[in-house]
């Protein structure tokens, strides 16, 4: 029980990074459906950087087989710096994905469904073709780097809270920083004016594109994270081709949380729960689908359940995937 | 009175493509006044107002703040030079508080480094913690920069004590979405003295207001008279111009007619310098010929989403080979009305008989019928929307498609009929002199008045026997409006039963052969075209619906003699207005409910 709530945070993260970023998207009035793409491009991103990383302690493909050379290497290992490192390539490489889908969206004020599919679509492309080419050797030294956890004691508070690698608590952080940022300062109001009603925001002085494109950008880098821990934590740097589907979940998990981050990081820990139970639970091939699909059906639950309520709050963001153009009145 | 100008346009000019929005305007404001704007629908007054608070920019002509030309090319230039305007429709943020609201987009002036340096230095005597501050002020100040500070938590104050100075009465941490109309008119105006306007523009703001709210607000108003502000309020009601301002400017088609002190006029002056004298607009006129009751519509009513009765008791009758005008107020209830025979709104009660010409007079009900059905039944109800490219047209289909949209549902084809439609588009282009590259031209790229053609072609194509128009000529130029004036003689000579929704009372007086006026919703009379006059109409335009039930049915003011009738209204209207019963108007559209 306790390795399976341990297992369904660390999965939780994937849904989190990906749903914060897209929330500050969102919060700008920008669906941005090309958050699945966008989270396999910074798991591009991220293996890149890591894989410049380790290239330059002088691992790659060529000396890989040479085990004893291949683990004086890897013990030279900086974790702090090969993280950061990787986090900029991921960010990097995600912020790309999102400035080009701002800039058809706020300037070219394309239609922002469809944008996005097509950023889903080129970004889970680009990253499945190209990431066979990036040298992904020695990357389970890495990797360890990346999941060694805080204490390694296996009492019931140190396996759910202090097992995880560091990009566990820095989703964490980020989700309640951002829940902050959102409720209690002035640029959260502004970007909330922004994604509530454009005309007031520009009215009152808000640069409107400027905040739009900030928010892309960053919602797009920070979602990208989501892919960097992917591929590097949850996978120990091999790569599977079902991060789509896993953005498509941090996507329903922004409805689900009513766009608050804070809410998000529940919401995240349940569709982890849900989406790893069937490998612990011992049912037909049949059930395990079925609960695989919870999250998703407690997504429309949740949608019907708001709209039933009616609470202005808990809408989305009023101009959410509407264009805004200044001189149309 | 402090006899300073505060604000002095000249010579304004300001034209949309052809048609001319203000001409040669000449208005000063002093400080601490409150001069009221007065015109009819589209002469002027919201454009004139939108310039000098940074929406549009004039094409010629100069505007004075405290005798300094100025440049406002912004709605941020406006309020740097401390003008403020409330628009009909409110900037506000619907999930957010009063007080969110009010501060959005503030800016916050720090002072330079250096001063905050030497402040922390002379405040801080400790060494250390002076230290300490010094070394964080950067970051402090970078956060500041970016707004990341966290809100000022006793950023209500000043809020309250404006709201204290004026007397506002508004609860702060309200959210936008759980206030009235007046509160959220409230807050519109607080948010614009916070940041710190003298001069304040209000744009109607009495339309939406209960006549209680609308005494709170004078109030309020006359309170920062005296604070030494200058407003400049909008409106079309006469007896709120006499109780409010100090001085009335009237405007009359875009040009400037007179400012007026209040005290030296009276209601009925400012009505003649509001619609001015007669203009021959020669529009040809035939006697209807054996005119016979095409609809009845009797007493009915249609209830808003507010609950508000935007159509209260109407009732009149539409005869063949004759045109009904249907005066009033914009948002009087006109749309509603159309909307409502046309089945496309939903009533509260009353009766629409409509006498089918080709069954013999057959009656038919149209209450409680979709517009399908409507059509299904044979009654033809060709209707000429508002908004044209909204409801009547698809802007981004071409002209055959849009004659498809009346046509697309007959036939028993599997494939679409696409030969009658596109002979019917090419015919209507060839007959209206439509200017258009081809028949396969999307509507939207063509000009307005085109695509009224197309629009009102269609419909009369179909044959009606009942045509309405609702302002089928806005915003277009004048041989455009002449030939629509035309189409619509045609369609009355053919014995159509005509009812027209028009703004410019001169084309209702030479079109029409009775004009339907209508106040808040309720008929306040219906007159001859023949021998209306534009001041009688615009009385009862402008008139208050009390003392008008006494006339016992509006059929009966159409009968009696003119000159008594329009003399006896001018009397109650005059009456009214000294006694200050302030009854307003509903307007309210579904744009704003929407928004």
């Amino acid at each position: 029980m306790l390795v399976f709530i341990k297992s369904a945070i660390r999965f939780a993260t994937i849904f989190l990074f990906g749903s914060t970023g897209e929330t500050i998207t969102e919060k700008s009035g920008h669906l941005n459906l090309g958050t699945p793409g966008i989270m396999c491009l910074g798991a591009l991103g991220g293996c890149i950087g890591a894989s410049l990383y380790m290239e330059s302690l002088g691992i790659n493909a060529e000396i890989i087989n040479q085990t004893e050379q291949v683990a004086a290497a890897a013990a030279n290992i900086n974790g702090f710096a090969a993280i950061l490192l990787c986090i900029l390539f991921a960010m990097i490489f995600a912020g790309a994905g999102g400035l080009i889908y701002g800039f058809l969206t706020i300037t070219l004020r394309c239609n922002q469904n469809v944008t996005g599919l097509a950023i889903t679509t080129f970004g889970a492309g680009i990253t499945n073709f190209f990431i066979n080419y990036v040298d992904r050797s020695g990357f389970n030294y890495l990797a360890a780097k990346f999941t060694a956890p805080i204490s390694g004691s296996d009492d019931w508070f140190s396996t759910i809270f202090l097992s995880h690698g560091a990009l566990v608590y820095t989703a964490i952080v980020l989700a309640l920083v951002v829940a902050f940022v959102f409720k209690k300062t002035r640029v959260g109001l502004n970007l909330t004016a922004i994604g509530e009603n454009p005309a007031t925001a520009d009215a009152a002085g808000i640069n409107v594109t400027g905040y739009k494109y900030t928010s892309c950008v960053l919602g797009g880098a920070i979602a990208g994270l989501g892919g960097l821990f992917y591929i590097m934590d949850y996978l120990y740097g091999s790569w599977e081709y079902a991060m789509e589907d896993l953005g498509w979940l941090a996507v329903a998990l922004v409805i689900f949380s009513v766009w608050k981050p804070n809410w998000g990081i529940l919401g995240s820990i349940l569709f982890g729960a849900f989406y790893i139970m069937p490998s612990y639970v011992d049912v037909s091939f049949a059930a395990k689908e079925l609960i695989k699909m919870v999250p998703y059906v407690a997504t429309i639950l949740i949608l019907i359940f708001t709209s039933i309520l009616n609470r202005r709050e808990s809408q989305p963001p009023a101009a959410l995937g509407l264009s805004y153009f200044r001189e149309e009145r | 009175m402090d006899k300073s100008i505060a604000l002095q346009l000249k010579n304004i000019n300001k034209t949309f493509g052809e048609v001319v929005a203000n001409k040669n305007v000449n208005i000063e404001l002093y400080r601490g006044e409150i001069l009221s704007l007065l015109g009819e629908n589209g002469s002027g007054k919201t454009t004139l107002m939108n310039m000098i608070s940074g929406i549009y920019f004039p094409d010629s002509g100069e505007i004075l703040v405290d005798g300094k030309p100025v440049v406002i090319r912004s709605p941020k230039d406006a309020f740097a030079l401390k003008i403020g305007m409330i628009h009909q429709h409110f900037k506000l943020v619907d999930v957010f508080t009063a007080a969110d609201n009010i501060i959005l987009g503030e800016k916050i002036n720090l002072p330079s480094f250096k001063e905050q340096k030497k402040q922390i230095k002379e405040e801080e005597k400790d060494k250390n913690k002076q230290n300490l501050k010094l070394f964080a002020l950067p970051f402090k100040r970078f956060s500041s920069r970016l707004k990341f500070n966290y809100l000022n938590r006793n950023r209500g104050k000043k809020i309250e004590e404006i709201a204290k100075k004026y007397g506002f009465e508004v609860d702060l941490k309200k959210k936008i979405y759980d206030m009235s109309v007046s509160e959220k008119q409230t807050v519109e105006i607080i948010k614009v003295l916070y940041r710190g306007a003298d001069i304040l523009i209000l744009d109607e703001p009495t339309a939406v207001l209960t006549p209680q709210e609308i005494d709170k607000l004078f109030a309020v108003l006359r309170r920062m008279r005296d604070d030494g502000k200058s407003i400049i309020i909008i409106t079309h009601k006469l007896n709120e111009v006499m109780a409010i301002s100090d001085r009335v400017a009237v405007l009359r088609k875009g040009e400037h007619i007179a400012t007026v002190k209040t005290s030296e006029t009276n209601a009925s002056e400012l009505t003649n310098m509001m619609v001015g004298h007669k203009t021959e607009l020669n529009i040809e006129r035939s006697e209807p010929e054996n005119p016979v009751d095409r609809l009845v519509v009797k007493e009915l009513t249609v209830t808003n989403r507010d609950g508000i009765k935007v159509v209260n008791n109407v009732s009149f009758t539409a005869r063949s080979g004759e045109i009904l005008g249907i005066a009033g107020i914009a948002g009087s209830g006109q749309r509603e009305l159309l909307e409502a025979i046309a089945g496309l709104q939903k009533t509260s009660g009353g009766d629409i008989i409509y006498y089918d010409p080709n069954k013999e007079g057959e009656e038919v009900d149209l209450m409680q019928k979709t517009p399908v059905e409507i059509r299904d039944l044979g009654v033809r109800l060709s209707f000429v929307p508002e908004d044209r490219l909204g409801m009547g047209l698809v802007g981004n289909m071409d002209l055959i498609d849009n004659m498809m949209l009346r046509s697309y549902q007959k036939g028993h084809s599997l494939f679409v009929d696409r030969k009658n439609p596109k002979e019917l588009a090419e015919h209507i282009v060839k007959d209206l002199e439509v200017v258009t590259p081809g028949v396969k031209t999307p509507v939207r790229k063509l000009s307005g008045g085109n695509v009224q053609k197309v629009l009102v072609g269609r419909e009369i194509a179909a044959a009606p026997t009942v045509l309405m128009a609702a302002y089928p000529v806005r915003g277009l130029d004048i041989n455009s409006s002449y030939t629509i004036y035309h189409l619509l003689n045609q369609q009355k000579e053919k014995g159509v039963a005509v009812i027209y929704v028009g703004e410019d009372l001169d084309v209702l007086i030479e079109l029409c052969d009775r004009i339907l006026v209508l106040c808040a919703g309720k008929i306040s009379g219906i007159v001859d075209g023949r021998g209306a006059k534009k001041e009688e109409i615009g009385l009862l335009m402008t008139a208050n619906e009390s003392g008008e039930e006494s006339e016992g049915g509006p059929e009966k003011i159409a009968a009696a003699p003119e000159k008594t009738k329009a003399e006896k209204i001018k009397e109650m209207f005059d009456v009214a207005t000294k006694k200050f019963i302030v009854k307003a108007a509903v307007k309210k559209k579904k744009k704003e409910v929407k928004k």
